[in-house]
């Protein structure tokens, strides 16, 4: 990757790059495996790339950068996805 | 080289062209009007070969040279007073993003009232904005500086927008021969514009995202850098562009007989100008007066007006006001004198709403100071109602 020699705001691609995101979340979405029927529009839809993508086809959420903005279970055509408020346990 | 008689926004006109900019983007505003409408002639005879965007206001012309000039190329736009502080967020963003953007701004006055002639609190306003600031006091200054602007603007040293101030109508409408050299000239003098970062899909980077304290403080003071550097590549730049080009105006100071001097006036834009004939009448006299035209304000000459300091006692005339304050650059100079010189410096504010200011008066504000007369800083010429 190309890095300029200059000081101002760039941001060069990484993951995490403003660190573990995953503890700005309020709501916490819940995948139910039983119900995904693994169309991927969440994957799509995700707009920080949280949603993991395994190589059977099934998805998984990455909790150390999901912020919990809830797209993925708004997009779910079969609600397989929940929001529920994040709770110390 | 070729002698034309024209308008300063024509001759501005015709530098911002010759350097070959890929992208204009403009919104017209008296007096900056003809400026922008002679670029747009230039895209109808050819001669302006790159992009001239139309845009809805001049918030939008700086946001459209921000985007274009983060994508790697040559931009350059122009505009004046209200159009000026319409852009003031994005002139922020343009040099903390370090785009080497290009800008004439014809010095007009800030309403209410509405009032368009000359007077420098618009750009005076920018100051801390971080882009490098030149004032101009005569067409053929504002061709040289229009084409030294982009040298400045774009050295990997630099890399910061360079804002070019010149005095509604005196100059914006006033026609003064200028010389104009050769294409090959300017091209060879600016040379191919080398990016020092840009928006690239083959290298792909995010700009202006979230950044931390310590992120955000290594860029302001890496900004100081930048103005530090142009501090000494100013002069560089001017010797070089004199040695292409024949012509001499550039460096941080016009020097006009302050050789033995014992009071030097110290005066930005037209006024600089108008008071090279006030220093003959007072030499004639037998006053010991010499001038210093002030013509880069950002990065501030900090140390030249200590040099002056510890050679005669100063005398500021400023077409501005901070008030609650006083003039810009009296201010600025007693700031930098401090400590340095126990030169007396008096400040007159003069010729704001575009109120002639003439060799004599020019002449009865420094009479007055060297006659002890004068308090350390006042106004000069308010009529009583």
């Amino acid at each position: 990757m190309k890095k300029y020699d200059v000081v101002t705001t760039i941001s060069y691609p990484k993951k995490g790059a403003m660190g573990k995101t995953g503890n700005w979340r309020v709501f916490k979405p819940i995948l139910d495996k039983t119900k995904c029927v693994k169309c991927l529009r969440c994957w799509i839809f995700c707009p920080e790339g949280s949603i993991k993508r395994e190589k059977d086809g099934t998805v998984s959420i990455d909790y150390e950068y999901c912020k919990g903005c809830g797209i993925c279970a708004s997009v779910c055509k079969v609600e397989a996805i929940t929001m529920e408020r994040e709770v110390k346990k | 080289m070729t002698i034309v008689i024209d308008t300063g926004n024509h001759i501005a006109a015709k530098a911002a062209v010759m350097a070959k900019p890929d992208v204009v983007a403009a919104y017209p505003i008296t007096p900056q009007t003809t400026l922008v409408e002679d670029i747009a002639k230039y895209v109808e005879t050819g001669e302006f070969k790159g992009e001239y965007i139309c845009v809805e206001s001049e918030h939008s012309a700086m946001s459209a040279c921000i985007g274009a000039s983060a994508t790697g190329v040559r931009t350059f736009t122009g505009t004046s007073s209200h159009g000026l502080l319409l852009m003031h967020e994005m002139l922020h963003w343009a040099a903390l993003a370090r785009l080497p953007i290009v800008m004439c701004n014809i010095n007009r006055v800030v309403g209410p009232g509405w009032n368009i002639w000359s007077d420098e609190n618009d750009s005076i306003s920018q100051r801390d904005t971080g882009w490098i600031q030149f004032y101009c006091s005569s067409n053929q200054e504002i061709f040289d500086t229009v084409i030294q602007a982009f040298k400045l603007a774009e050295h990997e040293k630099v890399v910061l927008p360079v804002m070019i101030s010149y005095n509604a109508f005196i100059l914006s409408h006033t026609s003064m021969p200028v010389e104009i050299p050769e294409q090959k000239i300017v091209d060879d003098f600016l040379g191919e514009y080398k990016p020092k970062w840009k928006l690239d899909v083959e290298n792909p980077i995010t700009f202006g995202n979230i950044i931390g304290p310590s992120g955000y403080y290594k860029v302001r003071r890496a900004m100081w850098d930048a103005h530090e550097n142009a501090k000494k590549l100013i002069p560089q730049i001017a010797k070089e562009w004199e040695e292409k080009s024949g012509y001499h105006h550039g460096d941080f100071l016009e020097l006009y007989k302050c050789d033995g001097a014992d009071y030097v006036l110290l005066a930005m834009g037209a006024i600089g100008a108008e008071s090279k004939v006030a220093i003959d009448e007072m030499q004639k006299n037998g006053i010991k007066i010499g001038l210093a035209r002030v013509r880069t304000f950002r990065p501030s000459p900090k140390e030249e007006f200590i040099k002056l300091g510890k050679q005669a006692d100063l005398i500021v005339i400023d077409r501005n006001i901070s008030v609650g304050l006083g003039g810009a650059l009296f201010s600025e100079v007693k700031s930098a004198l401090y400590n340095k010189s126990d030169a007396k410096v008096y400040g007159f504010i003069a010729g704001l709403g575009g109120k002639d200011v003439t060799y004599k008066d020019i002449e009865a504000i420094c009479e007055k100071a060297i006659n002890g007369k004068a308090k350390e800083s006042e106004w000069y010429g308010v009529e009583e109602a």
